[in-house]
């Protein structure tokens, strides 16, 4: 069964996904953190492909994306790194990464090779539902992977539901309308507005979220949180090393 | 009988199979709000009353046809140059600002954002926002600051704010992504006026629209010179490609009008060190728009290269797209130094200097094989005092 299916399965609440770009800081990074994020009990790691323009996302990802390019960072290295942690490690991995990638690769062979290296779910944030619908659902529907889309306080009820029905890992629940890392006060109002729409997908609330603090709030609207930028900054100062220590803090 | 179209307009936003929104969900109610509203609203008698008035009394339109007499006995060929340097600001960009800021008006947005290369785009922004007293960002990548520093000058005087793009190659690319990231993090009061004929639908389409009236000119200005509305070809520079949409406008389904599309080679388009986008990119998603675009085996976007910050652009419009695979239009790449040479011939046979990006379009003369009864129009886009330096400085040039 699909990794990211059977968490859900089993788990609810308290959801802890760590997103960590791929070859950040050094290329082979990658899989040694991987390794101690699940050792610590993080539930899904979300791998960030890095790109040279990510539209989506703050400075933080920006930067650490230039230097795993620079580190040399490619889709094939990432495959082969997935693999290497799967040796070992059973966490659920979604690949976050912008649609240029998949389409340069080949959507087929990108989603052929994701399912044979053991990746579970992916997050593409520039590919809207209604293209993704018109133009490529058709691709994905003969991969097992499973997909997330976003929805941000701004996203109508009615476009959120066809969200519902077109996601199948979770959705994403964008805190503020903002790039990833912008700390900013949050409205617990939308948080609400949306748990009482009784989605059928569990509910991941990322973007700004950097400490417990945060990640007890999100729990309290949501199954879950994503924290990216705060523990890139964590790794980025402390060192590869040190992932413990920021899962220890968050819970 | 509906008239057969095969290149004016979008359909679902795509121009064949280039255009499109592939935009973040946080982008969408933006978007979606304009891709709603766009075209009803340029319909709307008081709003083309506003920018037709605008266009005549503010702007300085109809702008010139002026037939070249040197240049065209140099070249042994008719040559018309089509006088958007003559446009209030020193280029066609303010066609489409003054277009985008009554639109904005009518979204009720208070804040307006804008991305620049050469400054131009930047300049006609700043300028509308004075003209109708609204707040004024714009993104410039930090290299194009340093070599566009006249532009940088008038911004600011016209009361805008620039904030250096610093992110990848520091130039158009980047001040674009940092213009959509600033339209991400304020989506309610603000509006982002895209420069060129790029971007998410409805952005190709709506800045082709307000800048068709250069073609739609051109139509008459030729019928009362010639008895014809058709000339031989029409000459564009080509980087996002908004002064060539404009100039092809009326043309498009006119397949018995040549259509001349000028990239810039940079130091030649294998060098490495090029903005030829249709000749070495490939498909792909650039600032959300499926087109052509420079890039690695892996999909990582290219820094492009070229002398004119305005053409420094590793992507091309959707439509460009479209019209370049279905061989509407025929590319023609000019280097750099060409480009230059380019700019004193018309310096010194016409007494116009031109602009660095326009001197891409007029090196292609050198490039075309005319006809003693060709009618060529030139669409002269810009005017060249912002790169006098570049001009002077260039090697072999003192």
């Amino acid at each position: 069964m699909n990794r990211l299916q059977k968490l859900f399965q089993s788990k609810s609440k308290d959801i802890l996904n760590i997103y960590i770009t791929a070859g950040f800081p050094a290329l082979h990074d990658t899989v040694s953190i991987v390794k101690k994020l699940d050792k610590a009990g993080v539930d899904i790691v979300e791998i960030g492909m890095p790109y040279s323009d990510p539209l989506a996302d703050g400075e933080t990802i920006q930067k650490s994306s230039m230097r795993a390019l620079e580190n040399g960072m490619n889709l094939s290295v990432l495959f082969e790194q997935v693999k290497e942690i799967r040796k070992e490690a059973e966490v659920p991995i979604v690949l976050m990464g912008y649609f240029n990638q998949l389409l340069q690769y080949g959507i087929e062979r990108f989603l052929m090779q994701c399912e044979s290296v053991g990746v579970d779910g992916l997050i593409i944030p520039d590919l809207p539902i209604d293209i993704y619908e018109m133009k490529y659902k058709a691709l994905f529907d003969k991969s097992k992977l499973r997909l997330s889309f976003l929805i941000t306080p701004q996203t109508p009820a009615d476009r959120i539901k066809k969200i519902d029905l077109l996601s199948d890992g979770f959705i994403y629940m964008v805190s503020v309308n903002a790039t990833t890392g912008t700390e900013r006060n949050i409205d617990e109002q939308y948080f609400e507005r949306i748990h009482n729409m009784d989605l059928n997908n569990p509910r991941l609330i990322g973007f700004g979220i950097k400490d417990r603090a945060g990640y007890e709030q999100a729990n309290r609207f949501a199954n879950g949180a994503i924290i990216g930028s705060a523990f890139i900054r964590h790794v980025d100062t402390f060192g590869a090393e040190e992932v413990a220590t920021f899962i220890n803090s968050i819970r | 009988m509906e008239e057969r179209v095969k290149f004016t307009y979008p359909e679902n936003g795509f121009y064949g199979e280039f255009g499109g929104a592939f935009i973040p969900e946080l982008l969408q109610p933006c978007v979606e709000e304009l891709q709603h509203n766009y075209l009803k609203i340029m319909s709307e008698p008081s709003f083309l009353y506003a920018f037709e008035g605008l266009l005549k009394d503010y702007v300085g339109r109809p702008t010139p046809l002026y037939y070249a007499q040197r240049m065209s006995d140099y070249y042994k060929s008719h040559i018309y140059l089509k006088r958007e340097d003559l446009c209030h600001t020193g280029a066609h960009k303010v066609n489409n600002t003054i277009g985008q800021i009554l639109m904005a008006q009518r979204l009720n947005k208070k804040r307006i954002i804008a991305e620049t290369g050469a400054g131009q785009h930047g300049v006609a922004t700043a300028t509308v926002c004075a003209l109708v007293g609204l707040e004024c960002i714009v993104y410039m990548g930090e290299k194009d600051i340093a070599r566009q520093a006249p532009n940088v000058k008038r911004m600011k005087m016209l009361g805008a704010e620039v904030r250096p793009a610093r992110s990848g190659s520091k130039t158009l690319k980047d001040a674009t992504n940092e213009a959509i990231r600033d339209w991400i993090n304020n989506p309610e009061d603000t509006h982002y006026i895209i420069g060129s004929v790029v971007g998410p639908h409805p952005y190709p389409d709506m800045v082709t629209r307000f800048q068709s009236v250069i073609s739609q000119e051109m139509k008459r200005q030729l019928m009362e010179k010639l008895g014809n509305e058709n000339p031989t070809r029409i000459i564009a520079c080509v980087g996002g490609g908004s002064n060539a949409a404009g100039a092809y406008f009326h043309y498009l389904e006119r397949e018995e009008v040549e259509l001349v599309s000028v990239e810039a080679a940079g130091l030649g388009v294998h060098s490495g060190k090029t903005a030829a986008t249709s000749q070495i990119g490939t498909k792909g998603v650039i600032h959300g728009s499926m087109t052509l675009l420079m890039q690695t085996e892996d999909g990582q976007i290219v820094e492009p290269h070229s002398i004119s910050a305005g053409l420094d652009y590793p992507g091309i419009g959707p439509l460009h797209a479209h019209l370049i695979s279905a061989n509407r239009a025929k590319v023609v790449a000019i280097e750099d130094d060409h480009a230059v040479k380019a700019a004193y011939l018309l310096a010194q046979k016409e007494g116009i200097i031109p602009a660095l990006e326009t001197s891409h379009a007029l090196a292609a003369l050198d490039k075309i094989e005319l006809k003693p009864d060709d009618i060529n129009v030139i669409n002269l886009s810009g005017r060249g005092d912002k790169d006098l330096e570049t001009f002077i400085n260039f090697e072999g040039h003192e």
